[in-house]
C-alpha cells in the first residue's frame, strides 16, 4: 500500500499563513487504474462527525492494508479555516462553501477554491460527502439525494448502511452545491447527513464507517471483511412533515430522538421563561418516525423543531 | 406620506422586529423600492432614507402623478443591523436567498413571505443591492436575464452602465429573480459601497431613482444622467493578486487607465518589501477595487471595463 498526504489547494493569506485543504491518498500497489473513492467532510466548519469517520476510514485500512485493492482518498477539511475558528461558513467571506460550486478559475478567491476541489474529485468512482446536521438539528444518519439523480445514486445509497434515504424534490437553489456539481458532470456524490454540529456522535460514525467499507467492497476498492449493512428506509419528499415552531420560545422536547410518534403525541413544549408559562405543546401531526429533533433550545417563528417521517 | 407596517416578527427577548413601508401618492401600485436586507447594508438604507425624504416633498408639491403610488421599504432586516451583523442573528440565513419566502417554512422564509406579499404587485421594482465581496464599485443598475428583462427601461436610471447578469442557481431565490417572475420589471442597483455612508453617492442614487421616475411620468420632475452603456457581467477584466499582503492602491473606481498602468501594489506584511505590482490588462475604466487593506492569493483587487475612453 502507498499512502501520501498532499495539499489540492495552496493560497497565501495575507500575514504570512497559507491556507491548504489536505488530501490523504490510500492506494494499492498496482500499475493499472484502480477504482476510487472519496470521503470528503468538513465543507460547513461546525459540522465534525466527519472528522470520526475519516480517523476511522484510514486506521481500519492501516490495520488491514493487504485488503486495499483500489484507491481511498479522504479529504477531512474542506473548509479548514472554518473548522479551527468554530465558522460554519468561510471565515473572512461570511460565506457558505457549499454555495460556491462548481466554482470559478477567474472569480474571487473562494469560487477558485470550489473550482480546484472541483478538478480533484472528478472521475472518481463514489463520492462521499460527510455533513452533520448543524447546531439546531439532530439527524439519524441518512442520505440525501435529488429526484433527478435517484436511478443513478439509490444503489450506491442502500450500500451505505445509513437508516434513511430521503428523496427531495430539485432546488434551484441546491445546484450551488458541491454534490450537484459534482454528479452533474457524472461523478457520483452521496450527501451524508447525521449527528448534530459541533459534537461528534462516535455509534453514528462507526455505523456510517461500515457501510463505506461496504462500499469499498461492492467497487473493488476493499477485499477485507465487512459488516451486515441495514436496509433503509425509503422516502419521497411528500412522505415527511415538517414541525416549524409556531411562535417564538424555549422549546424543550418531550420525546427521544428517533422516537415512533403517534397522532396528537406532544414532541414537546415551547416555554417562555419570562412568565413561566407553557406557551404551546407541539403535537404530531401523524404517526411516525421523529427522524429529525430540535437540539437547540431557543426557537424563533417558524424555526424547525422536527420532522416525522410518516408511516 | 403613509407609514405602513408591512411584517411583524416576535422575539424571546427583543422587541418584535417590524419592517416598515412609507407609501406616496395613491393608486396604481407602480413602483416598490427596497433597500437594507442584510444587516451592513447601511448606504442602501440611507440612500432610501434620503428618498423618504425626497418623495415627502415631491408629494407635499403635488409632484406625484395622480393615480400612481410608490412604495420605500428602507431595511427589511433591522434584527441583523441592530447587531452588526450581514445575515440573520440566529442561524446566519440570507434574506435575499429566501424569495418568495413560504409563510409555513423557517424564519427567514417567513420574513421573505410576509414582504414579497406586499411587494410582488408592483409595476416597477427597485433594490439596492450589495455584493459579497468588499470593495467600491462605479455605481450601476443589474438586470437578471430572465427573459422577462428590460434593458431599455433599466437605461432610464442615467448610470454609467447597465449590466447583464445571466442567472447562477442561488440567484433563483433572490428578490430580483423572484420579482421578474411575478411580472415586475426589476432592477438593482449598487451604489458604491455598502458598510460606510457616503453622502455624495446617495445623493446621485436618490438623483438616479429621480431620473427614472421622471422619465416614467410617475413624479413630475426632469430626467438627469449620463447615457448608460449595456454590458455583460463577465465583459469585465479581473486583476488578481498573485500573494498574500497589503493591498496599496493606486487607482480608483470611475478613472481611466491604460494598459500597463499601475493599479497597486501588494507589499509584504512583514518587511514592507513590495511583492507584485498590479497592472491594467488593457485600456479601460476601473469598475472595481477590492477595498480592505489585505488581500489573500487569488483575491480580485480590481476589474477592468474595457475600451472605455
Amino acid at each position: 500500500m502507498n499512502e501520501r498526504i498532499e495539499s489540492i489547494v495552496a493560497m497565501k493569506l495575507p500575514a504570512e499563513e497559507s491556507v491548504r485543504i489536505f488530501r490523504h491518498r490510500l492506494t494499492a500497489n498496482a500499475r493499472k487504474r484502480l477504482p476510487r473513492i472519496a470521503i470528503v467532510t468538513g465543507i460547513h466548519g461546525d459540522e465534525l462527525e466527519g472528522q470520526f469517520v475519516c480517523y476511522e476510514v484510514i486506521s481500519r485500512i492501516k490495520a488491514h492494508p493487504e485488503c486495499l485493492s483500489g484507491t481511498v482518498d479522504v479529504y477531512p477539511a474542506l473548509n479548514p479555516l472554518g473548522i479551527d475558528t468554530l465558522t460554519r461558513g468561510i471565515p473572512g467571506f461570511d460565506l457558505d462553501m457549499n454555495r460556491t460550486f462548481p466554482g470559478d478559475v477567474n472569480g474571487a478567491v473562494t469560487e477558485q477554491i470550489a473550482a480546484k476541489i472541483i478538478v480533484d474529485l472528478t472521475g472518481s468512482d463514489l463520492v462521499v460527502d460527510i455533513h452533520a446536521s448543524n447546531l439546531f438539528l439532530r439527524e439519524i444518519p441518512q442520505i440525501r439525494i435529488s429526484e433527478s439523480t435517484e436511478p443513478a445514486l439509490m444503489p450506491y445509497a442502500k450500500l451505505l448502511n445509513v437508516d434513511f434515504v430521503w428523496i427531495h424534490a430539485a432546488a434551484t437553489v441546491l445546484e450551488s452545491t458541491l454534490a450537484h456539481s459534482l454528479n452533474s458532470i457524472g461523478t457520483k456524490t452521496l450527501v451524508v447527513e447525521m449527528g448534530v454540529g459541533m459534537r461528534v456522535t462516535q455509534e453514528y460514525a462507526h455505523q456510517l464507517t461500515d457501510g463505506i467499507f461496504n462500499a469499498m467492497k461492492a467497487l473493488g476498492i476493499w477485499t477485507g471483511e465487512v459488516a451486515p449493512v441495514r436496509s433503509p428506509m425509503i422516502s419521497a419528499a411528500h412522505e415527511v412533515e415538517f414541525l416549524n415552531a409556531p411562535c417564538c420560545g424555549l422549546f424543550v422536547p418531550g420525546v427521544e430522538h428517533l422516537h415512533r410518534m403517534k397522532a396528537g403525541e406532544a414532541v414537546g413544549s415551547i416555554l417562555d421563561p419570562l412568565k413561566g408559562t407553557e406557551v404551546v405543546k407541539i403535537l404530531a401531526p401523524c404517526d411516525g418516525l421523529l427522524f429529525t429533533l430540535r437540539e437547540y433550545p431557543i426557537v424563533d417563528e417558524g424555526s424547525l423543531i422536527a420532522r416525522i417521517l410518516r408511516d | 406620506m403613509e407609514r405602513i407596517k408591512i411584517f411583524e416578527l416576535k422575539s424571546l427577548y427583543r422587541e418584535s422586529m417590524k419592517v416598515y413601508g412609507f407609501r406616496f401618492g395613491e393608486g396604481e401600485k407602480t413602483v416598490c423600492i427596497v433597500g437594507a436586507m442584510r444587516g451592513n447594508e447601511v448606504q442602501q438604507m440611507y440612500i432610501c432614507s434620503q428618498l423618504v425624504k425626497a418623495l415627502g416633498k415631491a408629494e407635499r408639491a403635488g409632484k406625484i402623478e395622480k393615480g400612481k403610488s410608490i412604495l420605500v421599504l428602507p431595511n427589511i432586516n433591522t434584527y441583523s443591523m441592530n447587531i452588526e451583523k450581514r445575515f440573520w442573528p440566529t442561524d446566519n440565513t440570507d434574506i435575499n436567498r429566501m424569495f418568495p419566502g413560504y409563510s409555513l417554512g423557517e424564519t427567514t422564509q417567513r420574513v421573505a413571505a410576509g414582504v414579497f406579499e406586499e411587494i410582488k404587485d408592483y409595476r416597477y421594482g427597485i433594490q439596492f443591492a450589495s455584493f459579497y465581496i468588499p470593495g467600491m464599485f462605479e455605481p450601476h443598475v443589474k438586470v437578471m436575464e430572465t427573459g422577462y428583462e428590460d434593458v431599455e427601461t433599466a437605461k432610464l436610471f442615467g448610470l454609467p452602465y447597465v449590466v447583464i447578469r445571466h442567472p447562477r442557481p442561488y440567484d433563483t431565490a433572490t428578490l430580483n429573480y423572484n420579482w421578474q417572475i411575478w411580472d415586475t420589471k426589476a432592477f438593482s442597483l449598487y451604489a458604491n459601497r455598502t458598510d460606510r455612508v457616503d453622502e455624495t453617492n446617495a445623493r446621485r442614487m436618490v438623483k438616479s431613482v429621480f431620473s427614472f421616475l421622471g422619465s416614467l411620468g410617475i413624479v413630475r420632475c426632469a430626467a438627469k444622467g449620463v447615457r448608460s452603456r449595456v454590458v455583460r457581467d463577465d465583459s469585465f477584466v479581473a486583476v488578481k493578486s498573485a500573494c498574500g499582503g497589503v493591498l496599496l492602491r493606486l487607482a480608483k473606481t470611475e478613472e481611466t487607465v491604460r494598459q500597463d498602468q499601475v493599479l497597486a501594489r501588494i507589499s509584504d506584511s512583514f518587511t514592507g518589501e513590495i511583492l507584485q505590482t498590479l497592472t491594467a490588462p488593457c485600456d479601460g475604466k476601473v469598475f472595481f477595487v477590492h477595498n480592505e487593506p489585505l488581500v489573500h492569493e487569488g483575491t480580485v483587487a480590481y476589474r477592468i471595463m474595457p475600451g472605455e475612453e
